[in-house]
């Protein structure tokens, strides 16, 4: 779906731009061909084709989100079908559940996510990564910071890639999810993938 | 596919990247550490004493204790860092060996080596270091380390100091990206900075990691201010702990972070907090108290 207003034009993406790499997201998808928008507030959600929620601190994100009015109205939008890529922190934001800790969620992703499931920054780490729903079959270079995993997916949650058995990426309907961080790589194919969900609708 | 790099300056930086717009914010022990992410803190420095109590107390300022930070640790789930002191490649150690997730390499605390910075490359935890203009910032950078902040003036609740060295920064980054490649040498000499890292930063108009702002900062404002002015994101040292009520002032110097540029939530979040901590005029300190002039 294109933005209504003007239905020639190249879909305008939020980022949800509360903390964290919100820059690097507008990068890529400006690179990609994308409108982008930051949001910080409510009125900032209208007339948009999608959202991407960055990699940041989630409890920050969460927190924020409450403050600002936002979780409910994504948690709608993201319901109605608006694509939504969330990375790392944005993972955890559309999870359903995490193991331990009570934040705020979307709760739209059927995922359980882990927290920081890999350790603390000292195990931060960078490794090549199948992806075989991706065009071109090379690896995907994945920059795990600090990073969460999917400890459990319902029947609706397509598993794009795992890391040692634990699955990082997937994928429901409309929306979009990783453990990684692609935004601080020069490989778009992600937000590429995502950008044909937008215009698919 | 199972090539694992651990401790990539992609991963250190990029630690960095995901702090950006938020506030970390200095804390003592696990009560404090906990009102600190309540209030939305996107990480936290463990310390024994705060800057403040550091200038009053005087002596030898060191790396905390490690039952300390194992303390706070274990309080949060949001990343912790810890200070080592100039040049004090143990206590660095000893901060990895606690699986910090970020070392400061602090002239808050005394410095231990008045030559040389730590090699920061030869750890896998990243650092941050301070600055109060471009050549020191790149210095810190060719030793390693993955984010810089402003040094500012720590523990004087009084933020001029650290628009001095944001303005400055920014200030010799323009002059860099104006100048042709002949002219990068000479400026390169003068900075006392390494020829290449003075060609990335002329070539992209930043600098190459991510750059907080320090040392100083009291309120709401103060934290926008630093924004407008090009911080990426702000460190609030004694500015929290020693104010009247350091949970609202934490959640609204977090929310002064995100929305620096709305003036409207500027008013709001500023309305109400009690007082801000005691400043110190930097003209009362004398020349040879000032912090910022530790590290070369």
């Amino acid at each position: 779906m294109m933005n209504a207003d003007n239905p020639s034009a190249y879909p305008i993406v939020g980022v949800l731009a509360l903390q964290g790499a919100f820059r690097e997201h507008r990068r890529a998808l400006e690179k990609c061909g994308a409108q982008t928008r930051e949001v910080r507030r409510r009125h900032e959600l209208t007339g948009l084709d999608a959202l991407v929620i960055p990699g940041g601190e989630s409890t920050t994100i969460g927190k924020l989100m409450v403050s600002y009015g936002l979780l409910e109205p994504v948690r709608g939008l993201a319901r109605e079908g608006l694509p939504v890529f969330g990375t790392c922190a944005g993972l955890v934001m559309l999870a359903g559940e995490v193991v331990e800790g009570d934040q705020p969620l979307l709760e739209v992703m059927e995922v359980k996510v882990r927290r920081n499931a890999f350790g603390r920054q000292v195990n931060s780490f960078e490794t090549p990564l199948g992806l075989p729903a991706l065009p071109g079959g090379q690896p995907f270079p994945g920059v795990f910071i600090r990073a969460p995993w999917i400890e459990q997916a319902g029947p609706g949650v397509e598993l794009l890639a795992s890391h040692e058995g634990r699955p990082v990426a997937a994928r429901q309907g409309n929306l979009l999810a990783t453990a990684f961080h692609p935004e601080l790589t020069d490989d778009l194919r992600l937000h590429d993938f995502f950008l044909d969900l937008v215009s698919s609708r | 596919m199972s090539e694992i790099k651990i401790g990539t300056m992609r991963v250190k930086a990029g630690l960095a990247e995901m702090l950006k717009g938020g506030v970390i914010m200095d804390v003592t022990d696990a009560g404090q550490a906990r009102i600190a992410e309540e209030a939305g803190a996107c990480a936290v420095m463990a310390l024994e004493r705060v800057p403040s109590d550091i200038r009053a107390d005087g002596g030898v300022a060191r790396m905390s204790d490690p039952g300390k930070i194992r303390e706070i640790q274990e309080a949060v789930t949001i990343p912790v860092m810890a200070k080592a002191r100039i040049g004090h490649f143990v206590e660095a150690q000893i901060l990895q060996a606690l699986e910090v997730d970020y070392i400061d390499e602090s002239e808050v605390l005394t410095p231990a080596d008045e030559a040389n910075h730590i090699n920061k490359w030869n750890f896998t935890v990243p650092f941050v270091c301070g600055a109060v203009n471009l050549g020191e910032a790149l210095r810190r950078i060719s030793e390693g380390a993955a984010m810089i902040r402003t040094k500012g003036e720590a523990g004087t609740g009084n933020v001029v100091e650290a628009v001095r060295h944001m303005r400055t920064i920014n200030a010799q980054i323009r002059q860099l990206t104006g100048m042709d490649e002949d002219e990068l040498f000479k400026a390169a000499k003068e900075l006392r900075a390494p020829l290449e890292l003075v060609k990335w930063v002329a070539e992209n108009g930043r600098l190459p990691v991510v750059n907080f702002s320090a040392g100083g900062l009291a309120t709401p404002a103060d934290a926008a201010l630093m924004m407008q002015l090009g911080a990426e994101g702000v460190f609030v040292g004694s500015g929290i702990f020693k104010s009247e009520d350091p949970a609202a002032r934490g959640k609204a110097i977090v929310e002064a972070a995100t929305h620096f540029n709305d003036p409207e939530v500027l008013a709001r979040v500023s309305t109400g907090l009690g007082s801000a901590m005691a400043g110190l005029e930097i003209g009362e300190i004398g020349k040879e108290n000032l912090i910022q002039h530790r590290g070369w």
